[in-house]
């Protein structure tokens, strides 16, 4: 069984802190993590090499820093790393990445591909299930448990709002996995030292081979126009009064929290 | 990889271990799964194939939350599997390595006397040639591990006239005949550390366990403590970091005359002092490792950073109580543990003294 897993190196937003100002994520001295989700879905892929036998390999477009998260995934039990790098997808947004990521997909052997449900920088939850789209694959979002079935299909469980629902798939498919669902094991300390012994592949657009006016920003159709942090504010008051009555109230108001 | 397990397995039974003087047994089967009690040893011996560097940054991070378990790694790895593999026999290394990497067997270290602490060459400890076997006789004391241990590395007296020549070392075994574990030691910190008497009593140890040549056993020890200085300095550094982080945090939070305490400039000025000294400790560990790691000699570094650092943490956590007032001295909060614990690091493996007349004699030689 070849499993491919999608993994994104996010900020630590648990610590992270938002311009003011700007609007934007202050991103500097902020620890740079393998996506909890992401991780989910590498655990939920080691679960079924453990029991079944499998290749592992793990995908990623990002900058050549994401070489950290690939390491760690080699440290954790992948059998191969392959990071997309390339100029041409900077400024990508969920349709671009899930082109790029699903032209990767479509040059790998395959039987299964489990992406997070979303990054924690991000938080669409678009890019697995648009991979699903570009590569014609059934897929099962918000998944909490997978099986494999002795006919080899896929029990699988997808956690909805107020419910459960239990699918069995057939052939080929792509899962979006939940990280509370897949506690992530420790890396060991031989995974740590033979990471570091292991290739992390390092492919440009050209060795995929891609539409290029669909990659980076000419293929995104989505643009952040503006972004702030959700002011927190108090819930007020409502009073429906005559002027001197509304007078009278302001001013105990503010006698009472010792304004005047 | 560390740090969470530290954080997830480690710190949340480090108040408990130290309150029942409890040895963290399922902390140490934990380690083992995941190859932390075999880091610098080579694969074909059963080990990680790690570097003497992050089997350092390992004991570091386990000691920031929880010292006991920093040492127990520690004195496994440095004092009872380093020997062997630097001057074991390839059949004494296939026979105690791999079970002491794959943390199935752990692994401890006799030298001191109740008459031989920082003057370790007055050894009392004897072990006679009876033809096919050694016969042990004596007392060793403060044996970290010891009532949890399989394998030992112990000191003996084989030839009283040449002195210091005369030492040779033994790997002697749990239940090998005539050996037992005597009292254990009541302590003020890494109290989850097992701290016996080795007590050896016509102890028959087979022939084939002298460890090196015979007489070499004073140099073995000296060898053997110059690295596990490197995992007691990296010990005294994680409790310092640790006492750091807790105050750092603690400082934030307390508040006082309307501010936090982070806010007076007396906490700022403090801890900038303090932090630098982390810092500088850190290198001084970090550069003793590499220097090992690369086969250059490291006595001296060894016990430059196991100096700067036991102190360094000495003088952090004393002072990690004090930002943290009536509190600090409680069991509330972790740095009451972690000054406790810190003073040990000026003790054993050598005293801060004794790395003082390493560090001179060097320099004067």
């Amino acid at each position: 069984m070849n499993i491919i897993v999608c993994i994104k190196q996010v900020p630590d937003t648990t610590e992270i802190k938002i311009d003011p100002v700007k609007g934007t994520l202050i991103r500097e001295g902020v620890p740079s993590i393998m996506n909890p989700d992401d991780k989910g879905g590498l655990e939920l892929a080691l679960r079924l090499k453990d029991q079944f036998g499998a290749n592992v390999t793990v995908v990623s477009m990002g900058p050549p820093q994401a070489d950290v998260i690939m390491r760690e995934a080699f440290a954790m039990g992948a059998d191969r790393a392959i990071l997309l790098s390339d100029r041409k997808f900077a400024g990508s947004d969920t349709l671009a990445t899930s082109y790029a990521l699903a032209g990767l997909c479509k040059t790998l052997d395959y039987d299964l591909i489990i992406a997070g449900r979303q990054a924690i920088d991000g938080d669409t939850a678009q890019v697995g299930p648009e991979m699903a789209e570009h590569l014609g694959l059934p897929q099962v979002s918000y998944v909490c448990d997978a099986k494999k079935l002795d006919n080899g299909n896929l029990l699988v469980h997808k956690e909805n709002e107020d419910s459960v629902q239990v699918l069995e798939v057939e052939g080929k498919c792509l899962l979006t996995v939940l990280a509370s669902a897949f506690e992530a094991r420790y890396m060991t300390v031989s995974g740590i030292v033979e990471a570091y012994n292991k290739e992390v592949e390092v492919w440009n657009a050209d060795k995929v081979g891609y539409d290029e006016s669909r990659l980076g920003l000419s293929g995104s159709p989505t643009k952040v126009f503006q972004s702030f942090p959700k002011a927190m504010k108090a819930p007020g008051e409502v009073h429906e009064v005559s002027e001197e009555e509304a007078v009278e109230l302001i001013v105990n108001k503010l006698k009472e929290k010792h304004i005047i | 990889m560390i740090r969470s397990f530290a954080e997830n397995e480690v710190k949340p039974l480090a108040a408990e271990v130290d309150e029942q003087e409890r040895f963290p047994m399922e902390t140490v089967e934990k380690m083992a799964k995941l190859g932390i009690m075999g880091i610098p040893i080579p694969k074909q011996y059963g080990g990680q194939g790690g570097t003497v560097q992050m089997y350092i940054m390992a004991v570091e991070e386990l000691s920031r939350v929880c010292a006991t378990t920093g040492v127990i790694v520690s004195a496994h790895t440095s004092l009872c599997m380093a020997p062997i593999l630097e001057h074991g026999t390839e059949e004494q290394k296939m026979k105690y390595l791999p079970k002491l990497a794959s943390g199935e067997w752990i692994g401890a270290f006799g030298l001191t006397e109740p008459n031989a602490g920082t003057d370790a060459a007055m050894q009392q400890t004897t072990a006679v040639d009876a033809g096919d076997k050694w016969i042990l006789n004596g007392t060793k004391i403060f044996i970290t591990n010891a009532s949890y241990a399989n394998v030992f590395i112990v000191m003996a007296m084989t030839d009283k006239s040449k002195g210091t020549k005369g030492i040779s070392a033994f790997i002697v075994e749990k239940g090998m005949p005539g050996f037992s574990i005597g009292k254990k030691e009541l302590k003020m910190g890494i109290r989850g550390s097992a701290t016996c008497e080795l007590v050896f009593e016509n102890c028959e140890v087979p022939k084939e366990n002298l460890l090196g040549q015979l007489g070499k056993g004073f140099s073995i020890a000296m060898k053997t403590l110059d690295g596990g200085r490197i995992g007691i300095a990296s010990q005294a550094l994680g409790i310092a970091q640790g006492a750091m982080d807790e105050t750092v945090k603690y400082t934030k939070e307390r508040k006082q005359f309307g501010k936090a305490i982070a806010q007076f400039q007396n906490t700022q000025f403090q801890m900038a002092d303090l932090k630098t000294k982390v810092e500088a400790a850190r290198f001084l560990v970090r550069s003793a490792a590499w220097k090992k790691d690369n086969g250059i000699p490291y006595s001296a570094d060894a016990a430059m950073a196991k100096l700067f650092a036991a102190e360094t943490a000495m003088e952090v956590t004393t002072k990690a109580v004090q930002f943290h007032g009536g509190y600090g001295y409680t069991r509330e909060y972790p740095v009451e543990r972690m000054m406790r614990d810190a003073k040990i690091t000026e003790i054993y493996e050598g005293t801060s003294e004794v790395q003082r007349m390493v560090i001179a004699g060097h320099l004067f030689k």
